[in-house]
């Protein structure tokens, strides 16, 4: 019969239409919120959704997982006494693996003997260059570029950030991702440990050494 | 690590003493073709050895040895290695070579890209223009002592970044924003551009008379740039009478951005992230073309569990771009936005995959050298698992009960002609449009790469040839995909997911690689050429999109137009990789 086919594509689309009342019906039925919940966007997004999946964005957001990454941002430690002490030493490994080219450091140089010290005087990334690989976060050896899941940065011009823009507190790393975060703190604990370990060896065989000819 | 070998064991150059010679270069192979012979060697290839498939056409320039070579790749349709071939010629201009087409007409594009690019000229090539600059460009941009506009240096990184990186923008450094040269009295406001004079004046046939006597006109159309059935800009110039197409040629190059100059500028590493926006519908696939190229070259193996990570991506990336492809096939055929919409959920359950362990949803930067950058955490192989079992299975079945029998899809598309296997061996055509031609070649078994030779599945084949079968071919490769994927999940074993450190910088020994993979659209293949540095001296990307397009041609003279929006759309293509 002709149009046997066209009908049993219709059934399909119209299967879809059911579907995304019967899901809201079931949910209510529940009393669980499929709208406008972290649960309900979760459920939209998994294999187990069979009628509509839109989420209302901007009221809604899916939810990004951690290695979601945008742009980059630079992280900086909070101390005790409320001072902030930069991670990044410029040593321009992320400049310098940067596919683009869009990172620019300025190295700081010590007044006195012009020697270069571990900070940078400035931090420029052209945002608008940036193609969001996630090298420079991923080949930073101390943990001090990381990439941001803030995706909102239209504006009416260029966007070149510089250190004032980029700097943002390790608290804020540790909110976005979690889990990375808390590799890292183990990785420099652990590296910490190590240096103590190494340092007291050290120092416990320079006192053993220095111990013996007297005895 | 299951590397296939570069060439074949045939001894060229005992068939051909004197006038051919094994490539002898530390780290290259294949056989050096006089130029004089060229097309007796390449004829006895093709009909004596039965290299039948040419895939890719290209040339290097070597700048220092002053000299220009024009590299070939020739494979079997029945499968098994390939055979590499060159022709080295003085680098004085004009660089001549004789062109390939009368054996290989897939060269066609191949041939122009080369003249266009490298300038090299190919004599016998009946249309030999420019195809991805401009018309009216001067220089050929990928030879080696060409700058472009904002030129900075050689090579990265730029030593203006660090340690002393004060910004500027590119245009503020030039007073004339920008460092363009143009040929000498150019005007802009009175220059018609030669090449389309050619262009119109090859398809202008005017006024024919038909059969009953009467006087008919002809017209040309220029279908795109602009088109929403083209798939981004393409534009085909097309002679018609009435609704018949009588002549095409197609005109690219409107998203061209020297991508393959842009890899040699980059370091190995730095060219990962771009070959993402080659074919952004297909980023994990493009990564795994140029990481096996490279690592083909450094000669290291790749960690056990990445391999399968490798082909698990893959293959999902396989059936996100099927799914794209018969969305946008229906929208093409008129059957606006549900179809697609229907093929863009699963699309997404994908993605939202790729996002969780690669970080973006299409550019995914994913492969490094030696494994993946990381690895699959386990509550996301459990979604992979639930996609794999239950949902993408029941939704391929869905797809067709939604479309494989609509008598209007039917009606639109079986019997229409799209290419029968003998015209798209010799066009070159790789992928799924040669495999629903009757060719049942498919790099995966054919010349396996990765671990795709521990697999159990079949080649899609059929037989007609029609755009049906080229619409049915992607639903037969989903589930083939999903056969490929349930063993991969079964069989990932545990362990490291990279076999080298991570390092930004990677050696390199001199040499060469062909490394090919089967994209979901075609053979997409890198080659690259070694010096030892820490930069490509040569990089190639062979795109499938490209190479399928010459057979266009072919294709549409004698069909009518509106069937000319399916068979461009069974080619799958994506201007992004076209063009580069």
């Amino acid at each position: 019969m002709y149009g046997r086919g066209i009908l049993k594509g219709l059934s399909v689309t119209w299967k879809r239409f059911w579907d995304t009342y019967l899901d809201d019906i079931s949910w209510l039925l529940r009393g669980k919120k499929r709208y406008y919940s972290e649960e309900g966007i979760k459920h939209r997004a998994s294999k187990d959704q069979r009628g509509i999946f839109t989420v209302q964005y901007p009221e809604e957001r899916l939810i990004l997982p951690e290695e979601a990454r945008y742009l980059p941002f630079l992280v900086y430690d909070e101390k005790e006494d409320g001072s902030k002490e930069q991670r990044c030493t410029s040593c321009g490994i992320c400049a310098k693996v940067c596919p683009p080219q869009c990172i620019w450091i300025v190295r700081s140089n010590d007044p006195q003997t012009g020697r270069p010290i571990p900070e940078p005087t400035e931090f420029f990334i052209d945002a608008d260059i940036c193609m969001n690989c996630g090298f420079c976060a991923e080949y930073c050896p101390f943990d001090a570029i990381i990439m941001d899941h803030d995706f909102e940065i239209a504006s009416y011009s260029r966007n070149v950030y510089n250190m004032e823009k980029l700097l943002k507190p390790a608290s804020y790393y540790q909110k976005i991702r979690p889990e990375n975060y808390k590799r890292n703190e183990e990785e420099r604990k652990a590296k910490e440990a190590a240096k103590a370990a190494k340092a007291a060896a050290t120092a416990a065989q320079a006192s053993g050494t220095e111990a013996s000819p007297t005895s | 690590m299951t590397t296939p070998a570069l060439t074949s064991t045939v001894d060229l150059a005992a068939r051909f003493p004197g006038v051919v010679s094994p490539d002898a270069r530390p780290g290259f192979s294949g056989f050096i073709v006089e130029k004089e012979s060229l097309i007796e060697v390449a004829t006895a290839i093709r009909d004596e050895m039965g290299f039948d498939l040419l895939t890719a056409v290209t040339g290097v320039d070597y700048l220092p040895e002053n000299k220009m070579e024009v590299v070939y790749c020739a494979y079997k349709t029945i499968g098994g290695p390939g055979l590499i071939f060159k022709v080295q010629v003085p680098r004085v201009d004009p660089v001549e070579v004789p062109s390939l087409i009368h054996l290989w007409p897939g060269v066609d594009l191949q041939e122009r890209e080369a003249w266009d690019l490298m300038g090299i000229k190919f004599t016998g090539h009946p249309d030999l223009r420019r195809i991805l600059m401009w018309e009216g460009f001067e220089g050929h941009p990928l030879r080696k002592d060409w700058k472009e506009g904002f030129y900075e240096e050689d090579t990265k990184p730029f030593k203006s970044r660090w340690p002393d990186g004060q910004f500027y923008m590119a245009e503020d450094k030039n007073p004339f924003k920008d460092n363009l040269t143009f040929p000498q009295n150019f005007d802009p406001e009175k220059w018609i551009p030669e090449g389309d004079a050619l262009l119109y004046g090859a398809l202008a046939r005017y006024t024919v008379k038909n059969e009953s006597g009467l006087s008919t006109d002809r017209i040309v159309i220029n279908m795109g740039p602009h088109h929403p059935s083209t798939h981004g800009v393409f534009r085909a110039v097309m002679t018609l009478d009435g609704e018949t197409i009588v002549g095409l040629k197609p005109v690219l190059g409107y998203l061209h951005r020297n991508h393959d100059k842009i890899g040699e500028r980059n370091t190995y590493l730095l060219n990962m992230p771009f070959t993402d926006r080659l074919d952004y519908f297909n980023s994990m696939t493009n990564n795994f073309g140029y990481a096996i190229t490279v690592e083909k070259l450094m000669k290291i193996p790749v960690a056990e569990r990445a391999e399968y990570i490798r082909i698990i991506v893959s293959e999902m990336t396989r059936i996100q771009n099927h799914l794209i492809f018969i969305g946008t096939l229906l929208n093409d055929l008129g059957a606006m936005y549900t179809p697609s919409l229907y093929a863009f959920e699963e699309r997404e359950l994908i993605l939202d995959i790729f996002e969780a362990i690669s970080g973006a949803r299409m550019m995914c930067n994913y492969f490094r050298f030696g494994g993946v950058v990381r690895d699959i955490p386990d509550d996301v192989m459990q979604k992979i698992k639930g996609l794999v079992h239950e949902r993408l299975p029941a939704k391929t079945d869905e797809m067709e009960r939604f479309l494989s029998e609509n008598e209007v899809l039917v009606s639109r598309m079986k019997g229409v002609k799209m290419i029968d296997a003998e015209d798209a061996i010799r066009y070159s055509i790789t992928g799924p449009v040669l495999r629903a031609a009757g060719v049942p070649y498919d790099i995966r078994r054919a010349d396996p790469y990765g671990i795709y030779d521990r697999f159990d599945f079949d080649v899609a084949v059929r037989h007609n040839g029609d755009l049906m079968d080229n619409y049915l071919i992607r639903i037969d490769e989903i589930r083939q995909s999903l056969r490929i994927l349930a063993q991969a999940i079964k069989q990932i074993p545990d362990g490291p997911i990279n076999s080298q450190k991570p390092v930004y910088q990677v050696r390199v020994p001199a040499g060469e690689a062909y490394g090919r993979i089967e994209s979901p659209k075609g053979e997409l293949a890198f080659y690259v050429v070694s010096n030892g540095k820490p930069n490509p001296w040569r990089y190639h990307v062979r795109p499938a999109s490209f190479v399928n397009l010459t057979a266009l041609e072919k294709i549409s003279v004698g069909n009518k137009i509106a069937d000319f929006v399916a068979v461009l759309a069974m080619f799958d293509i994506v201007m992004g990789e076209c063009d580069r």
